[in-house]
């Protein structure tokens, strides 16, 4: 007080605190004033800067066992969490488990089931949102897309060439790579004696660092010579065995020598390259396609994809995607033609982290894609899981909470505050949760295996992820405290005069009028979920079975395709028809420029007889061979195929009942269209010859479009149509032998045109199954809680239906007693959730054009099933009570 | 022969309380050991010794009154206790035997 400077002296503050904090509370008095003595001291002598460290270095001694460890009180502290108590608090949460044995099981299983379907989910949601991380530099990696147009499809990732020389030249500062790619496509990759079909693109030579691949030999400059390829791992094995592959010679499509320079780690599953099996450079491509030369400058083929990286400072990218996305927006007007000027072309460049589940664009705008759509739908099933498991717990607590009554009576009077009762019950629930969690886990363990099937992941448990750990740790004490929320609060409020003076039944009335209600309201709610739960399963299974029994306008079984992958195909194609036939095991062979299976070539540029102005709309095109039309099996309405023997006929076209719509024909055989197509470098006359039934070629979910069928000879597809008398078993290596011999360059890659056709269910059937999944469980652990609530309930009302008993009630009586309630809260589950179900699934339904319409039969029957699964579960407790001897139920009290 | 066992570091301290007598406490002790061996102590050090002289019986401490210099916090006096005199004179007692019994006290060799 006498020096103004010496009273602001004081000890480091946070020094002070780090003490108070870990020292023992009976020595902390004394060292503290030990070393505030010794500080004062100090700053007098040293300065007060020297002092200061000087107390941090005294204070950091202390840090031992001998002045942490606290010294044991014979007193018990008023602390909620003092060491005692949470003791305690565990100590009765076991005895209570334990004592409750099939309670305990209930809870601690549906939980556990709960919880497991949740942690499953969020695995898959996380795989999902974390699609694209593979790559480091993913949040500076960009994709460059074009809005042209204002329909539907009219956003694409299509560009021309010199785009990318124009964004290097104009942006030097905005890019730091700019990468040229070709699209993903099938070749032909052999060395000495193997060969496989695989995946893979022509990329641009920084395109290894532009997606950091983890090289597991050679470099990353691995594309700059012309003639080099990198391959994935597994692919570098498949051809090498465990030989170093690099400098090795490999042959693509039998045509191009190339070296291999470098072998990067196979992208991940989540990965928008998952598929990329390896890279050749750009260069090669240019070299060797003249179509690609010729379009060098040419703004008006878009056929080409541009990845793209910005430029940093730093770590912080110098400009935004959407600030770059506004500068380039208008580069490619400049150089294209007024008439494709009116579709207001307009570039953007669509970010790496959003490409998986933001990619959908209508209108020039995003809009909900089906894998968000699937995010959302599959993490509200999880959520629901979860809460219907919540929901259990919280009934069964309250539904119990008679018999603990008294215990809290008790505790009161001894002295229990509110809040140590709130969290005894908190940590009741905190370990049914911790127990259900590892439970939990277990389960998601064995079942990965099978979900990661379904779901076509690689999804495994990142136990060493420090933040999943936390998660997990989080997630456990969620759930706990939402489970234990309802009890802890409501079973620490009541007053121990009135529990313990006795009046059972006034507390009964009591218990029972007041958490009746929210209880009823919760076993809605849980059947309701469940109910739509299942519903929707079943519309949804409704809609696979729809689309798998159209007619899909050709004879599936039996007929196999094979890609004409080299030039081999089309030079040797007539001997290899005749060879095969000659097999024995082949009834006929044909081919066509596109797969039956899916059809993608389109072309415009038709004139009919009576065709309106506005009709524009594009044709899909199959160049056939004369057989294709028995090969298949196509089905003619009208007309006939093509014949060998008319010459004429090489100017036909046969038509499907689509196109025959389209067009407006009444008659339509004979008619004549012009055909005339620059890019086709056609323009006659032909003239339908005949009329087929519609092919489903492409989705079985939409409709099948205008269709035209013409005789071509083009690479595409083989197919064959094996004999059915043979058998396909007997019949494939006979039609091996036949390949090997005459395509020796080329893998016999086959597949079966039904195979490919129920590949096309794969996503619609990969639903249904987890919704089966997701919702079996909902409904499983909904009854297991109602079996758990209708025991509590038949266990309370045991005096009751003695005395019942004793005045006449027969055993049906009694069942219908206690399974009137239960069986009224399941139909009013039904009610609310047939309208909320009709309405989402209705949504569902919508995107497909080709759709089965939902007949109320279904809520008949999911409504009908709820309700069995709900009296089995509720009689067999029902009956036992009604069973009982009232002899015994009467005899105590 | 002795029934406890006392650490050099410890013998030092105890001696320290008996001679600052009523007025030993954890600074104090720190100062005049410092000054009197010219060693660098720790204050943990000196309250860990007497934390372990008091569990083995050969000191006794009280509170103090709270004082302005030490920021309003009390200290913790100490005084030795009869166990401790005595095995302080114990010590005492066998290093003088040995020193009795050396032939040659090395003294002289300072003098030359």
């Amino acid at each position: 007080m006498k020096q103004q400077g010496h009273k602001a002296i004081s000890p480091p503050e946070w020094g002070v605190r780090f003490l108070r904090w870990f020292c023992a509370p009976d020595l902390v008095e004394v060292i503290e004033g030990d070393l505030y003595e010794e500080f004062i001291r100090q700053a007098r002598y040293a300065g007060e800067r020297k002092a200061r460290w000087l107390y941090w270095f005294e204070v950091l001694g202390f840090l031992k066992p001998r002045y942490i460890k606290r010294n044991h009180s014979d007193f018990s502290t008023s602390s909620l969490f003092s060491h005692d108590m949470i003791r305690n608090y565990f100590k009765i949460a076991f005895r209570s488990l334990s004592r409750n044995k099939g309670y305990s099981a209930i809870n601690i299983g549906g939980l556990a089931i709960g919880m497991a379907v949740a942690i499953l989910i969020g695995l898959w949601v996380f795989d999902e949102i974390s699609f694209n991380r593979y790559h480091q530099n993913y949040k500076k990696i960009g994709q460059v897309m074009i809005h042209n147009g204002s329909e539907r499809n009219g956003t694409y990732d299509y560009l021309p060439i010199p785009l990318a020389g124009e964004l290097k030249s104009s942006f030097p500062d905005d890019f730091k790579y700019v990468v040229l790619s070709s699209g993903s496509e099938n070749h032909i990759i052999s060395s000495d004696d193997k060969k496989f079909t695989q995946t893979g693109s022509y990329m641009e030579a920084a395109a290894p660092d532009l997606l950091t691949l983890n090289m597991r030999g050679g470099t990353r400059a691995g594309l700059i010579d012309q003639n080099s390829i990198l391959l994935a791992a597994t692919l570098a094995k498949k051809l090498f065995g465990n030989t170093d592959p690099i400098d090795k010679i490999l042959t693509i499509d039998n045509k191009s020598k190339v070296r291999v320079t470098g072998v990067y780690e196979d992208l991940p599953n989540n990965s928008t390259f998952k598929n990329l099996t390896f890279l050749l450079p750009w260069e090669l491509m240019v070299s060797t396609r003249d179509w690609v030369k010729g379009d060098l400058g040419n703004w008006n083929d878009n056929s080409f994809h541009i990845f793209v990286q910005l430029a940093e400072n730093g770590h912080t990218p110098r400009a935004s995607f959407s600030e770059i996305s506004l500068r380039i927006k208008d580069l490619e007007r400049r150089y294209i033609s007024k008439e494709k000027a009116l579709y207001r072309p307009e570039l953007f460049v669509h970010p790496m982290d959003r490409w998986h589940l933001y990619s959908n664009f209508e209108n020039r705008v995003i809009v909900t894609s089906e894998s968000l759509k699937f995010v959302w739908f599959y993490g509200l099933t999880g959520i629901f899981v979860l809460l219907i498991a919540c929901i259990n717990f919280m009934n069964l607590s309250t539904a119990r909470s008679e018999k603990r009554a008294k215990e809290v009576g008790i505790r009161k009077a001894v002295g229990s505050l509110r809040s140590q009762l709130i969290n005894q019950f908190f940590c009741e629930s905190l370990l049914t949760a911790g127990v259900s969690f590892l439970l939990g886990i277990l389960l998601v363990l064995g079942i990965l295996p099978w979900f990661n099937s379904v779901a076509d992941k690689t999804i495994s448990i990142p136990f060493t992820n420090i933040w999943f750990l936390l998660m997990c740790l989080a997630f456990t004490a969620i759930t706990g405290i939402l489970a234990g929320s309802y009890p802890a609060l409501y079973l620490s409020s009541f007053n121990p005069i009135k529990v313990l003076k006795g009046s059972a039944s006034v507390l009964r009335l009591r218990i029972g009028s007041v958490t009746a209600v929210p209880r009823k309201v919760l076993v809605v709610f849980q059947f309701t979920a469940s109910m739509a739960l299942i519903i929707g399963t079943i519309i949804v299974y409704k809609q696979i079975g729809f689309a798998k029994k159209r007619p899909v306008g050709y004879t599936r079984q039996g007929l196999m395709q094979i890609r004409m992958g080299t030039s081999d195909f089309q030079e040797r194609y007539e001997i290899l028809a005749s060879e095969l036939k000659n097999s024995g095991v082949v009834s006929q062979v044909a081919k066509s420029s596109g797969a039956v299976t899916g059809a993608w070539s389109n072309s415009a540029g038709f004139e009919w007889k009576g065709k309106n102005p506005s009709d524009n709309q594009d044709f899909v095109m199959v160049g056939i061979s004369y057989e294709y039309g028995k090969t298949i099996g196509l089905q003619f309405t009208e007309g006939r195929d093509f014949f060998r023997s008319f010459a004429s006929d090489s100017s036909g076209f046969i038509i499907n009942e689509a196109a025959a719509k389209y067009m407006g024909l009444k008659n339509p055989v004979g008619e004549t269209v012009k055909w005339n197509n620059s890019g086709e470098n056609i323009n006659k006359d032909f003239r339908i010859l005949g009329v087929v039934r519609d092919l489903v070629m492409n989705s079985p979910f939409e409709n099948v479009k205008p269709t035209i069928f013409y005789l071509a000879d083009r690479p595409g597809y083989i197919s064959i149509r094996i004999d059915p008398q043979v058998g396909i078993a007997a019949a494939l290596p006979k039609i091996e032998s036949v390949f090997k011999s005459l395509i020796p360059s080329a893998p016999f890659d086959y597949s079966f045109v039904d195979d490919v056709y129920a590949s096309k269910f794969i996503a619609e059937e990969r639903v249904g199954n987890l919704a089966v999944f997701f919702s079996a469980l909902a409904i499983f652990i909904s009854a297991l809680g109602l079996f758990g609530l209708s025991a509590f309930v038949a266990e309370q009302r045991t005096k009751e239906i003695g005395i019942r008993k004793v005045l006449g009630a027969s055993v049906t009586n009694l069942w219908r007693l206690l399974s009137k309630d239960f069986v009224i809260m399941v139909i009013v589950s039904c009610l609310i959730a047939t309208p909320f179900t009709y309405y989402f699934m209705d949504e569902w339904l919508q995107k497909y054009t080709y759709r089965t319409e939902i007949s109320p039969w279904i809520f008949v029957l999911s409504g009908a099933g709820a309700l069995c699964v709900t009296l089995l579960t509720v009689s067999y407790q029902a009956i036992r009570a009604a069973w009982l001897d009232p002899v015994k139920s009467l005899r105590n009290e | 022969m002795k029934r406890t066992y006392l650490g050099e570091f410890e013998e030092i301290v105890l001696l320290a309380v008996a001679v600052l007598g009523g007025q030993a406490y954890g600074v104090s002790l720190m100062h005049d050991i410092a000054k009197q061996t010219g060693r660098e102590l720790r204050l943990n050090q000196v309250h860990s010794a007497l934390q372990r002289l008091e569990e083995k019986g050969m000191v006794k401490s009280t509170l103090g009154e709270p004082t302005a210099e030490r920021g309003g916090k009390r200290k913790r006096l100490f005084l030795v206790t009869a166990h401790g005199q005595r095995s302080l004179q114990e010590i005492q007692q066998v290093r003088l035997s040995f020193w009795e019994r050396l032939a040659n006290p090395f003294k002289l060799g300072i003098n030359l």
